[in-house]
């Protein structure tokens, strides 16, 4: 199919009506003679015909009878003339263009845009193309080579050149496609090369040459070495993400805890609000502005941290300030109120989960090495995480409320003595700790479920990330949030989830036992408590 | 025997003896189903399972209503008890599983050609017997030395305890353990050679659970009314002036909470048969919280509330989730926060001025 | 104590009250009760509670035209709570105190595990309406969703097909329970009687309510770009999927590279997922909302109405998937079966049940088969749209009957097809 069209693509075809019974055999035809339609319709070079097939590609083709139509929106235009319908017609049949027909228009339109003026283009299809191309294309990859000014297309084009020659070339052609594939950091390299080391069925090497052999497993050896280091930066990275989501879910807790003395076990569930508040704001803005829907975030955030807030501050003032000097009692009704609100959200929301879109700028990711992608939704959670740090620092370093804060924590009858509000203080605090966990309800819309459990996945883990961390230092929650995310991932690498993840619970509960008062501990008596 | 109780006590506890081993078994098994007096097998076995929850309840009310101690692991102490009796159940099974292999069916699916290594010897009852009170014996004997001798305690032992039974619950859930994985064991077929679901003997195993929770309370009463008792309420109350006064807390701690794990255990162990299965579920840190509210419902540091408490919560359970399924969770998340601002001493509580002495 | 007395007595009393309480009589003439076991809190409520109120719409619609045997059907709703424990407790209550006539209930195996002993010992009947594992034929449970020769196995022959993209690399991830334990072993071996060597077989498992999927997917990522086409077949629980699939759109994982199939992921667990990332993944189901015709059409209708008159909170946004159409299915089985028998009586009402046929929502008559308890159920395979529905790619010719004793698993060769006599269990 792909020597069919570039038959045609090298010698420019005038433009002319898009071939009719080709745009049929496309829309009703079987599987093979799709196939044959997407060459044949890419062979004509009208841009109207790249517009229906990745109108197919996009699900927006419908029937009516033998009538074919594009459906965009609201919009309906007659797919062969292009030209919109005043009244289309009701009863519309929807094209059902399946993974192996997307993947033919996707490698159709990649070989169109190879020689396309933009750059975008040019670079998406070539790196459709650098993880091996068909044989086919090797005249169209190497006009595309001669002509690419671009370098990040050009290393690209070289990469997919040189799988070609790798299979077709002489042994000069071979040695330096070696080298060239040698030099690159893709998963694909490193396939092809493995491929010239392995042995055939009857004994021999697929590849006859020693010498290409000899530069081949030394080519091999560099690309994965270089992969080998993508992986742990991929690693790294999952760790530090996995730190900044617990730092985010403990560092309320911290605050409370570290106030009050009292175990919140409702914990999860402010994150949960968070989680829902971000819901609520995610569905105004897609009923009421969706073309500002990008922008919802900086509406949630607020909004996720006032609603945890003022309820976490009315559950100081309604329950845990009745049990004040209690704390076990009081993680009995915390609990208590942690069931009521999970019960409660099950009520107005449903047991089922909702959903939360993400904005469009925080999908896809940031290639860091071939193979390895950094998300944004995580990168973006990791900085939020960071940022919400420095600001509840800044606050309990810098502001009145915050050294009464410091106070109350250190020694809370000292702290009443010199004429500190330590109920009010209380309350505040408590707000900021529910308010913080809101926030990390907010984050965690981005990357997982929003439904009435959502707090309790994290309520455990969170806990742990405390008592590790020590009371009443952020600075103890920071490391300990950290170092169990990178422990976390660096055990899931090696071993699996779950016993990763028991492996760590094991070592805290340890440690615990060893150095009761955390990582970082208040130094003096207030340690006592 | 005086120090017990007094006789109001005594004649009490006779009652309920009698109740349970007499008045149970003729109801349920020479009463004619027909009969409006028959109690039917229903009843029967959640008269067992409460009653298994109300031995777990005065273990509960042992390490914290008289010692102090929040433990939110012992569900944990519970389900190994369960285990150690499932294993048995298990073996008991033989041949008559879907495969007919001498090996469980989860075994056979894993492809597992011979029992693990701690499935050793587990054919025998009395080593199952054994294992369910000393399993959870000797982990909380560990666990415990180690957490007290660091002076670990307050919330700080709530959460590790809660940690604990969380890592256990992850660690039973995965089908490498050799558990049975999520679906644990069930489908059992006999006990000590009898037929497990006949009425006979699950009137047998009540019979058994009753006595079980006769003696526990016995055995508690007799523990709290003793020396031992009033230096582990002292310890609860300020502990460091008793480690001042020459006791060694570490020991006192210790001990009462080893004890309270085997008799978790051993509720566990008279749970399964009863309830037909057991799986890992049952150590969800949930579960272990509830466990608390019982002894919190029914008035902490009174035995007897421990028992009310149970038979209260998992009689209103049974009955919310029946009547009114989505205002269960609501009942209890109000239970737990009336509980504890208003009833500190429980439902006993509010009675224990009249009857102070028959508590 | 005087001062808080009052209130002290009133819980207490309300408390003690409740304790006691048992279940209110309700004696109206000429009605048979039937379970509805489905957990309504707890984790497993997310998916049970639409079964719960599906079961209430079909009674609801048998009772209008008169209801069963000239019987009102009373439905017993009882709550669970996604406690397997529990789950028995209730069996046993609907079957000795309530007596009904047939259950309709249960999600998890485990929760089924739970149950079967006591439907056994009391000879009850229950209707099962969710895809499962298979290796089980109980005389007192009719299985109304599919065995693994009903999903899993037409879908890995779909992605291996030219159609499905030629895949000849094989992920196998899920979350470590037992249904995805048995299907990945079945899958194992099917594969290899398919010529697919071990190497190029990946078997992964996650813990249940597992979030973070960063590091297992850079592992597939780096699995699949090791030559040959590769899918991932995903037997994923429940919460977990929503992260997961998320992860695979944040990591640049496209369907057109590496598909995905789910067996556990329907219109309902996507109702929470935004799909745009994810359209082309598939998943195979005996049902899907999107098939397109009479039957269907006015069940989904009659659903979004039935939501609407009750005003449950999923009414904005009524969906219906392929457990709910097996407990349709199922409910009205049973109604047929005791037409037939003409009693209520399981022993009568489980022979009328074999054979029995049924016009479903899937678009084709469905039959219960005459010995194994299990239905015959056409396979449908969609591609995820942007919409959260599924495209339908490929559907099989006509209804498959099921294998509860896969082949692929050494030792079910010598088993019959059909439940065990009582005189072998005993």
């Amino acid at each position: 199919m792909r020597a069919f069209l570039l038959a045609f693509l090298v010698v420019a075809v005038p433009a002319r009506a898009l071939d009719e019974g080709a745009v049929h055999r496309l829309v009703f035809g079987d599987a093979d003679e799709r196939s044959q339609a997407i060459a044949a319709l890419v062979a004509e070079g009208d841009p109207r015909a790249a517009t229906l097939l990745r109108a197919l590609a996009e699900g927006e083709v419908a029937t009516a009878g033998r009538r074919i139509l594009l459906v965009k929106g609201e919009t309906v235009a007659d797919a062969l003339t292009g030209e919109a319908l005043a009244s289309p017609p009701e009863a519309r049949e929807e094209v059902v263009a399946n993974n192996r027909l997307r993947r033919e228009i996707e490698a159709a339109l990649a070989a169109l845009q190879l020689v396309s003026p933009a750059r975008d283009a040019r670079l998406a299809a070539a790196r459709a193309l650098a993880g091996g191309a068909d044989e086919t294309l090797r005249p169209l990859v190497r006009r595309a080579l001669a002509e690419e000014t671009d370098p990040e297309v050009r290393a690209l084009l070289e990469l997919a050149a040189a799988s070609l020659e790798l299979r077709g070339g002489d042994r000069q052609a071979r040695l330096s496609a070696i080298r060239t594939l040698g030099a690159s950091a893709s998963p694909q390299a490193r396939t092809l090369l493995a491929a010239l080391l392995e042995t055939r069925s009857d004994g021999g090497f697929a590849e006859p040459d020693p010498e290409v052999r000899a530069a081949a497993q030394a080519a091999l050896r560099a690309v994965e070495a270089r992969l080998a280091w993508g992986e742990f930066a991929g690693l790294a990275f999952a760790g530090l993400s996995l730190g900044s989501i617990l730092l985010l879910a403990a560092l309320g807790l911290a605050i409370t805890y570290g106030v009050m003395g009292v175990i919140n076990m409702a914990h999860g569930e402010m994150i949960m609000v968070g989680a829902y508040a971000t819901y609520v704001v995610q569905s105004l803005f897609r009923a009421h502005a969706p073309e500002a829907f990008g922008a919802y975030l900086a509406f949630a955030v607020p909004a996720a941290f006032a609603a945890a807030a003022l309820l976490g501050m009315a559950l100081e003032r309604g329950v845990i300030r009745r049990l004040y000097g209690r704390p076990l009692e009081t993680l009995l009704a915390t609990w208590g109120l942690s069931l009521i609100l999970m019960q409660a959200v099950r009520t107005l929301f449903g047991a089922q989960n909702v959903q939360v879109e993400a904005p469009a700028w925080l999908a896809g990711g940031v290639e860091l090495f071939a193979g390895v992608v950094l998300p944004w939704n995580r990168i973006a959670i990791v900085a939020f995480a960071a940022a919400v740090l420095g600001g509840t620092w800044l606050l309990l370093a810098r502001t009145r409320l915050g050294l009464f804060v410091r106070g109350v924590t250190q020694n809370r009858d000292m702290a009443a003595c010199l004429g500190v509000p330590t109920a009010r203080v209380d309350t505040l605090a408590f707000g900021l700790g529910s308010g913080i966990a809101g926030l990390a309800g907010c984050a965690l819309t981005q990357i997982g479920n929003v439904g009435p459990d959502l707090g309790q996945a994290y309520i455990v883990d969170s806990f742990m990330v405390v008592v590790f961390g020590g009371v009443g230092q952020l600075a103890g929650t920071v490391v300990a949030a950290l170092a169990l995310g990178f422990v976390n991932k660096l055990l899931e690498a090696w071993s699996g989830a779950v016993i990763a993840k028991i492996a760590v619970l094991v070592f805290v509960i340890f440690f615990i036992q060893r150095r009761p008062q955390g990582l970082f501990a208040l130094k003096g008596r207030a340690a006592q408590g | 025997m005086r120090r017990l109780y007094g006789p109001a006590g005594w004649t009490a506890l006779g009652a309920s003896a009698a109740l349970l081993f007499v008045a149970v078994p003729l109801l349920s098994l020479a009463v004619p189903p027909g009969s409006a007096f028959h109690l039917s097998q229903y009843w029967v076995t959640l008269l067992g399972k409460i009653m298994c929850y109300a031995i777990v309840a005065l273990a509960m009310d042992l390490v914290w209503g008289y010692a102090g101690i929040l433990s939110l692991g012992q569900g944990l102490f519970f389900a190994l008890g369960g285990y150690a009796m499932g294993m048995y159940l298990m073996r008991q099974i033989g041949r008559e599983g879907q495969y007919q292999s001498d090996l469980p069916d989860f075994m056979v699916f894993l492809d597992w050609q011979a029992f693990p290594w701690h499935w050793w010897n587990t054919d025998q009852f009395w080593w199952c017997a054994l294992l369910a009170v000393g399993v959870p014996g000797l982990l909380a004997f560990v666990f415990g030395y180690f957490a007290f001798r660091s002076r670990v305690k307050g919330v700080y032992f709530s959460i590790i305890t809660q940690a604990l039974t969380y890592a256990a619950m992850l660690l039973f859930f995965r089908n490498e353990t050799g558990f049975g994985g999520n679906n644990g064991f069930t489908d059992f077929k006999r006990i000590l050679g009898y037929p497990i679901a006949t009425a006979e003997t699950r009137v047998a195993l009540v019979v058994a659970t009753g006595a079980a929770l006769l003696g526990t309370l016995l055995l508690a009463r007799w523990l709290v009314t003793s020396r031992f008792g009033r230096v582990l309420a002292a310890i609860r109350d300020a502990e460091t002036r008793v480690a001042f006064c020459g006791y060694h807390t570490l020991h006192y701690k210790l001990f009462v909470f080893t004890l309270a794990a085997m008799i978790c255990g051993l509720a566990g162990a008279l749970y399964v048969p009863q309830v037909g299965i057991i799986n890992p579920s049952e150590m969800s840190p949930a579960n272990s919280i509830e466990i608390a509210i019982w002894v919190a419902v029914g008035g902490r540091g009174t035995l007897v509330g421990a028992i009310v408490g149970a038979g209260l919560v998992n009689g209103a359970k049974s009955f919310f989730t029946q009547a009114f399924p989505e205002f269960w969770l609501y009942f209890l998340g109000l239970l737990f926060i009336a509980v504890t601002l208003f009833l500190p001493r429980g439902v006993v509580g509010l009675f224990a001025r009249r009857g102070a002495g028959a508590a | 104590m005087k001062r808080r007395t009052f209130t002290r007595l009133a819980l207490a009393a309300a408390v003690a009250a409740i304790g006691l309480g048992s279940s209110a009589l309700h004696a109206q003439q000429k009605t048979v009760k039937i379970g509805v076991l489905h957990s309504l809190s707890g984790t497993m409520a997310i998916s049970e509670t639409v079964l719960k109120d599906m079961v209430l719409m079909a009674v609801e619609e048998i009772n209008a035209k008169g209801g069963v045997l000239g019987h009102r059907i009373e439905p017993v709703v009882v709550d669970p709570a996604s406690n397997w424990p529990l789950f028995a407790e209730k069996a046993r209550q609907l079957l000795t105190q309530d007596k009904v006539a047939v259950v309709f209930g249960c999600w998890t195996s485990v929760s089924r595990k739970s149950v079967l002993p006591v439907f056994e010992e009391l000879n009850g009947l229950l209707f099962y309406p969710v895809q499962y594992e298979g290796e089980e034929i109980s005389r007192n449970v009719f299985y109304t969703g599919a065995a693994p020769n009903q999903q899993a196995i037409p879908a890995v022959e779909y992605l291996m097909s030219k159609e499905g993209g030629s895949v000849r690399r094989f992920v196998l991830l899920g979350t470590d329970y037992v249904y995805p334990r048995t299907t990945n072993k079945i899958l194992r071996a099917f594969l290899k009687s398919k010529g697919i060597p071990e190497s190029d077989i990946m078997e992964e498992y996650t813990p249940f309510g597992h979030t973070d999927y960063q590091t297992i997917i850079a592992r597939i990522k780096k699995f699949a770009s090791e030559g040959k086409k590769t899918a991932i077949i995903s037997t994923i629980n429940g919460d977990s999927n929503v992260p997961f699939y998320r992860e695979l759109a944040a990591q640049g994982v496209k369907a057109t590279d590496v598909p995905s199939v789910a067996f556990s992921v329907g219109e309902e667990e996507l109702r929470g997922v935004d799909t745009k990332p994810l359209v082309g993944h598939l998943a195979a189901w005996n049902y899907f909302m999107s098939l397109k015709n009479p039957e269907n059409d006015a069940w989904k209708k009659r659903w979004a109405e039935y939501t609407k008159a009750k005003k449950l909170p999923y009414a904005s946004k009524p969906l219906t998937n392929d457990p709910m159409e097996a407990t349709y299915i199922g409910v009205y089985m049973w109604k047929q079966a005791v037409e037939k028998a003409k009693s209520f009586e399981v022993d009568k009402v489980r022979p009328a049940v074999y054979g029995q046929t049924f016009k479903a929502p899937s678009g084709f008559t469905i039959k219960m088969d005459e010995k194994n308890h299990h239905l015959h159920k056409p396979v449908f395979i969609g591609e995820v749209r942007a919409d959260g529905q599924f495209n339908v790619v490929w559907k099989s010719a006509g209804p498959i009957k099921a294998q509860p004793w896969s082949p692929f698993i050494p030792g079910n060769e010598k088993r019959k097809d059909e439940p065990a006599l009582m005189a072998e269990k005993k």
